[in-house]
C-alpha cells in the first residue's frame, strides 16, 4: 500500500532497567491508510502500548525511541522535539487511552476541557470552540451533547466518558488516532456501540485508526488490517479477514485455535503451552520457539520476515501453508437468534 | 435428574451506598446526593443439581459477583434464603456474616488481589484445610503438593510467593486453594477474564478436567458468552440484579428467548464472523441505584410496550427447563 498516512518503520523502543536494556519494541513496522482501521493485537506485555506511546512521542526516561521512523504523511515524528511535537500531537495525530480519565480532568466540566482542547491548536473564539465541541460529541453518538458539555466526568458512565475521550481526539480531524484498548474496560453492549461508531467515523471522516487490543473478536469485527505482536516484535500482518481465516504464523494460529466460541461446547481446547516470556530473558532466535508446535532446527536463529504474494507477512522460519478452504465463519456455530 | 444440591430461594441483596469522595465534592458544588440503596440482586431463585455447571452471565454491575458471594456464604442475603444440602450457607451475626459451610468455595474475580503477597503459596493453600481439620498440620505439605499437582503446577512451587507467578499460574493457585477445602460446590467468579487468550484455554481445560475427575458442581460467572457456552450445562442471564432468562446451554444459544439475551448475542463481536457484523444494543445500562420501573430492560428494549413500564415480568417457564422474564411470553406488552 503506497498511500499510507502513517508508516512505522523498524521502530525500536528500549527501557534502561537495573538488569540492563529492555527491548520493549524491537523492530516494529506497519502502515495504515486513510479511513482504514489497523488492529494491533497481542497479549499483555507484548509491546502494544509502548508502540502507541512511541508513535506519539510520549516515551519518557528511562525509556527512549532508539531507532526507526514514524512517518506521518511523510514527516518523521521521531525527529520532532518538544514544542514541534506538541503541535502535531492532538492536531494531526491523537491518542485514546484505556482509561478515559487519562484524558479527562475530574474537576473540570467536559465543555471547559473540550474548549481548551480546541483552542490549544486553533485560535478561535470560545463560542466557536463550544460549537465544535458539541459537534464532536454528536459525532460519537452522545445524546443531548449540550447537556453533557455542562457535566463533570464523574457524572457520566464509563462508556460515555470513553466516547468523550474519542470526541476530544476527533476535535482537530486528525489523520490518525491511536486507541489503546479503549473498550477493554467496557461492557459488551457499550463496546458494540463504540465499535460501530468508530467504524462509521473511519469510513466517513477518513481518519485512520490504530486500534490496540488483545481481543481477536474485536479486531475481527472492526479492523481492515491486522498486525500481531509477540514479545516486542510484529509476527504477522495482513488483511484481517485473511489472517483470521488462515493464519500463517504459529502464534497467531495458536491464539485463534484457543478461542472457545470456535469449538464444540465441552471439547478440549487446543492450548498454547507455556506462558508469555519475560522480555528480560527471551530465548535466543525466535522468541516463540519454546511454545511453538512447528519449531525446527533453524528456530534458534532470528527468523526472517517472509512476505507473501497477497501482501501478508510472517516473522517465521516455517510459516504455515495457507488453507484455501472456507473462512471460519461458515464452519463454526454462531450465536444468532433464530428469528 | 438428581436432587437439588443448592437452592436459592427469592434472594435479594441491598447495599447502602455512601457518597464517594467525588460525589461529596460535587455535593459541595450543589449537585447534592444522600445515602442511597443499591439493589445488587433482586428476587433471584435458582436450583442447582449435583454435578451441574451453571453459567452466570451479564454485564458489569448486574449482580453476578454479589450473587456468587451470597452462594458462597460470604454475604448474607437481605431477603430470601440459600440452602446447600438443606442447610443455610451463612447466618447474620449482628453486622458480620458468618459462613456456615466449607463445602462451598469461591475463586475470586481478581487472582492478583486474592492471594496474600507475603505468604508462601504452600501456606496459602494449606491454611483453610488445616484450620478446618480437613488435613492434619503434619500432613499439610504433602497435601498441598498433591493439590498443586492437580492444577498442573510443579509441587516444588509451594515455597514461592505470589509475585513469582504469572496470571495464569496465580489463577491455578486460587483454584488449588479452593479445591483443598474439598468443596462440593465451587463458585468461580470470572476465572479467565484477566488472563491472556493463550492462557485462558489452559485454565478452561483444567476446569473441565477437574470437573470430570472430581464430579464438581459449579457456578461459573463470566461476561464472556463464548466461555460460558463452552463450560456450562445451563446458563442464567442476569440484567440489573434479576435473572431474565434461564435455559440449558445449547437451547439458549440456538434460540434465545428474552429480548435482552437476543440483543446481547447480536452485539458481541465474534472471531470469524467478519467486519461490521454486529448490532449494538442502544442506550446505556441503567444504574442499579435507580433501576427503571417495570421491566428493567424496557428503556433499551426494541419491543417494549406500555405494560413493560408498569409491571415487572416474572421469570416464568416457557418450556421444559426454560424460563424467561418477558411479557411477550404471556399477556403481551399492552
Ligand atoms: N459491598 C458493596 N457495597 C455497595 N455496593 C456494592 C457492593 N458490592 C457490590 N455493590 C454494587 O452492587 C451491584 C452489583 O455488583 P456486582 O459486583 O455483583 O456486579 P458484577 O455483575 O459482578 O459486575 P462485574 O462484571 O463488574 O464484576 C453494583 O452496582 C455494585 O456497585
Ligand atoms: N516505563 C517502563 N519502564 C520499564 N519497562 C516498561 C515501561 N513501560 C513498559 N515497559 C515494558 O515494556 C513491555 C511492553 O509493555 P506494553 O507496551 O505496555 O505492553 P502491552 O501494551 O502490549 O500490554 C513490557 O515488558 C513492559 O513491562
Ligand atoms: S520461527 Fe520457528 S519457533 Fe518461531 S514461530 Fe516460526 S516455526 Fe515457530
Ligand atoms: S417485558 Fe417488555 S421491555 Fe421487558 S424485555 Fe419483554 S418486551 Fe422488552
Ligand atoms: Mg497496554
Ligand atoms: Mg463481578
Amino acid at each position: 500500500m503506497s498511500d499510507a498516512i502513517l508508516r512505522v518503520n523498524n521502530l525500536q523502543t528500549q527501557f534502561q532497567t537495573r538488569n540492563g536494556v529492555l527491548k520493549a519494541v524491537d523492530g516494529v513496522s506497519f502502515e495504515v491508510g486513510r479511513g482504514r482501521i489497523l488492529g494491533l493485537v497481542g497479549e499483555s506485555g507484548s509491546g502494544k502500548s509502548v508502540t502507541g506511546y512511541s508513535i506519539l512521542g510520549l516515551i519518557e526516561a528511562p525509556g527512549e525511541v532508539a531507532g526507526g521512523e514514524v512517518l506521518l504523511k511523510g514527516q518523521d515524528l521521531t525527529r520532532l522535539k518538544g514544542e514541534a511535537m506538541r503541535r502535531v500531537r492532538g492536531a494531526q495525530i491523537a491518542m485514546v487511552f484505556q482509561d478515559p480519565m487519562m484524558t479527562l480532568n475530574p474537576v473540570l466540566k467536559i465543555g471547559t476541557q473540550m474548549i481548551a482542547a480546541v483552542r490549544a491548536h486553533d485560535k478561535v473564539s470560545r463560542k466557536v470552540a463550544w460549537g465544535r465541541a458539541r459537534d464532536a460529541l454528536a459525532k460519537v453518538g452522545i445524546p443531548s451533547p449540550e447537556e453533557r458539555l455542562d457535566a463533570y466526568p464523574h457524572q457520566l458512565s464509563g462508556g460515555m466518558r470513553q466516547r468523550v475521550a474519542i470526541a476530544i481526539a476527533l476535535l482537530h480531524s486528525p489523520a490518525v488516532i491511536i486507541a489503546d484498548e479503549p473498550t477493554t474496560a467496557l461492557d459488551v453492549s457499550i463496546q458494540g456501540q463504540i465499535l460501530a461508531e468508530v467504524r462509521r467515523l473511519a469510513d466517513e471522516t477518513g481518519t485512520a485508526f490504530v486500534w490496540v487490543t488483545h481481543d481477536l473478536a474485536v479486531v475481527s469485527s472492526l479492523a481492515d488490517d491486522i498486525c500481531v505482536m509477540y514479545a516486542g516484535r510484529v509476527v504477522e500482518t495482513g488483511a484481517a479477514a485473511d489472517v483470521i481465516a488462515s493464519p500463517r504464523h504459529p502464534y497467531t494460529a495458536g491464539l485463534l485455535a484457543s478461542v472457545p466460541a470456535e469449538h464444540e461446547p465441552g471439547e478440549r481446547l487446543p492450548q498454547v503451552p507455556g506462558s508469555t516470556p519475560s522480555l528480560a530473558d527471551l530465548p535466543p532466535g525466535c522468541a516463540f520457539a519454546p511454545r511453538c508446535f512447528k519449531a525446527g532446527p533453524a528456530c534458534t536463529t532470528t527468523p526472517p520476515v517472509q512476505t507473501f504474494a497477497d501482501g501478508r507477512s510472517a516473522l517465521c522460519h516455517y510459516p504455515i501453508e495457507p488453507v484455501s478452504c472456507q473462512p471460519l465463519s461458515s464452519t463454526s456455530t454462531t450465536y444468532r437468534s433464530a428469528s | 435428574m438428581s436432587a437439588a444440591l443448592l437452592d436459592i430461594d427469592h434472594v435479594s441483596k441491598r447495599f447502602v451506598k455512601r457518597p464517594s469522595l467525588g460525589e461529596r465534592i460535587a455535593g459541595l458544588l450543589g449537585a447534592g446526593r444522600k445515602t442511597e440503596i443499591v439493589r445488587a440482586v433482586s428476587d433471584v431463585s435458582l436450583t442447582v443439581r449435583k454435578g451441574e455447571v451453571v453459567g452466570l452471565v451479564g454485564e458489569s454491575g448486574c449482580g453476578k459477583s454479589t450473587l456468587g458471594r451470597i452462594i458462597a456464604g460470604i454475604y448474607a442475603p437481605s431477603d430470601g434464603k440459600v440452602l446447600f444440602g438443606n442447610a443455610p450457607v451463612a447466618k447474620e451475626q449482628g453486622r458480620r456474616t458468618e459462613k456456615l459451610t466449607t463445602q462451598v468455595q469461591m475463586v475470586h474475580q481478581d487472582p492478583f488481589a486474592s492471594l496474600n503477597p507475603r505468604m508462601r503459596i504452600g501456606d496459602t493453600v494449606a491454611e483453610g484445610p488445616v484450620t478446618h481439620n480437613i488435613v492434619k498440620a503434619r500432613d499439610a505439605d504433602a497435601y498441598v503438593a498433591d493439590m498443586l499437582g492437580r492444577v498442573g503446577l510443579d509441587p516444588s512451587y509451594r515455597r514461592r510467593f505470589p509475585h513469582q507467578f504469572s496470571g495464569g499460574q496465580r489463577q491455578r493457585i486460587a483454584i488449588a486453594r479452593a479445591l483443598a477445602m474439598k468443596p462440593d460446590l465451587l463458585v468461580l467468579d470470572e476465572p479467565v477474564a484477566s488472563l491472556d487468550v493463550s492462557i485462558q484455554a489452559q485454565v478452561l481445560n483444567l476446569f473441565m478436567d477437574l470437573r470430570q475427575d472430581l464430579d464438581l458442581t459449579a457456578i461459573f460467572i463470566s461476561h464472556d458468552l463464548g466461555v460460558v457456552r463452552h463450560v456450562s450445562d445451563r446458563v442464567a442471564i442476569m440484567y440489573l440484579g434479576r435473572i431474565v432468562e434461564l435455559a440449558p446451554t445449547a437451547e439458549l444459544y440456538a434460540a434465545p428467548n428474552h429480548p435482552y439475551t437476543k440483543a446481547l448475542f447480536e452485539s458481541v463481536p465474534r472471531v470469524g464472523v467478519g467486519r461490521k457484523d454486529f448490532r449494538p444494543i442502544a442506550g446505556e445500562i441503567p444504574s442499579p441505584l435507580h433501576p427503571p420501573n417495570g421491566c428493567h430492560f424496557h428503556p433499551r428494549c426494541p419491543l417494549a410496550g406500555p405494560r413493560c413500564k408498569r409491571e415487572a415480568p416474572a421469570l416464568s417457564a416457557i418450556g421444559p427447563g426454560r424460563a424467561s422474564a418477558c411479557h411477550l411470553n404471556g399477556g403481551g406488552t399492552d
